[in-house]
């Protein structure tokens, strides 16, 4: 992966097909670390499941299509020096606070550092295949903070389907202001 | 800014519009999104896919998706054209200069673009 948003791209749409209705994106930055923390509602993981996202190896054909998303996480945090951590809760185990939480922490400072992209680009594909989902995306920075929830999007646009090309259109511009705003 | 009354507005210009259109796409777009899609580009392709169908105005009559690992990883990023009465149409090794080149030929002007698809490959 050439840019954090794609790790992120990636395992947000783990979390949609895990069934979340709401799937949280929140980065941290400050001068030296960077922290991605993805969390959802969905029908979470066992812990035996979780070993087994985490290290591709390990995978029996069981569970073989959980895949490389993580692995590949882990590999961009590590090679910084940083780490992740998943927990998860399966609807058994937690009946009302039931999904996923992956956090990645990043070095920003190491050279092996990937950047985080074009995250704006990430936001509008999730909604733009996902308009059922919601998302709440939050970065923020030393100098401030990005916000934008789907939710608050949802209730102004009643019927009005969140994958029309104005709404995600919007969304992008709605970003790109906030970026602006923030570094000026 | 881009406020949400500016979303707001969208809403009222978009209302009338929406009843219209339902049942009437019958061309199918999807974009391969899964974690071989994405490391190979699929991003920029879909977001492609997306912007060259609204530019082109066939957005009442072509849907653009997003689907899982397609099964050919080598192939990503892979754009499948499901058209009802025709056979599936699989573009592979896809960026958003050949999308802009599927949507006029295909798309728009109704021939396949036989030297983007997976039969062409070898």
């Amino acid at each position: 992966m050439k840019e954090l948003s794609l790790n992120i791209l990636d395992i947000v749409e783990n979390s949609v097909k895990a069934g979340a209705s709401l799937t949280e994106i929140l980065i941290n930055e400050d001068d030296e670390n960077l922290t991605i923390v993805i969390k959802d509602n969905g029908c979470g993981m066992t812990d035996e499941v979780v070993k087994g996202v985490i290290d591709p190896f390990y995978t029996t054909r069981k569970t073989r299509s959980v895949g490389l998303g993580i692995p590949l996480l882990k590999l961009a945090a590590e090679q910084t020096g940083g780490y992740i951590t998943i927990s998860s809760d399966t609807a058994e185990e937690s009946p009302l606070s039931h999904g996923t939480t992956v956090k990645a922490s990043f070095n920003k400072s190491h050279i092996d550092f990937t950047p985080l992209g074009d995250v704006i680009s990430t936001v509008k594909t999730l909604i733009q295949g996902h308009p059922d989902r919601d998302f709440l995306y939050i970065h923020e920075l030393k100098s401030g903070r990005i916000e934008l929830d789907t939710r608050d999007m949802r209730e102004v646009l009643e019927d009005v389907p969140l994958n029309s090309i104005e709404v995600i259109s919007w969304v992008g511009e709605n970003l790109e202001e906030q970026y602006r705003e923030i570094n000026t | 800014m881009k406020s949400l009354a500016e979303l707001k507005a969208i809403k009222d210009r978009m209302k009338d519009k929406v009843v219209l259109r339902e049942g009437s796409n019958d061309v199918r777009v999807v974009v391969g999104m899964a974690t071989c899609g994405i490391a190979a580009g699929a991003r920029p392709v879909l977001n492609a896919c997306v912007e060259e169908v609204n530019k082109s105005g066939l957005t009442d009559k072509v849907t653009v998706t997003q689907t899982g690992c397609i099964g050919l990883c080598q192939y990503e990023p892979i754009v499948e054209v499901y058209e009802a009465g025709k056979e599936k149409v699989t573009y592979v090794k896809m960026t958003a200069e050949k999308v802009k080149t599927v949507v006029e030929k295909h798309l728009k002007g109704g021939n396949v673009v036989t030297e983007f698809t997976v039969a062409n490959q070898n």
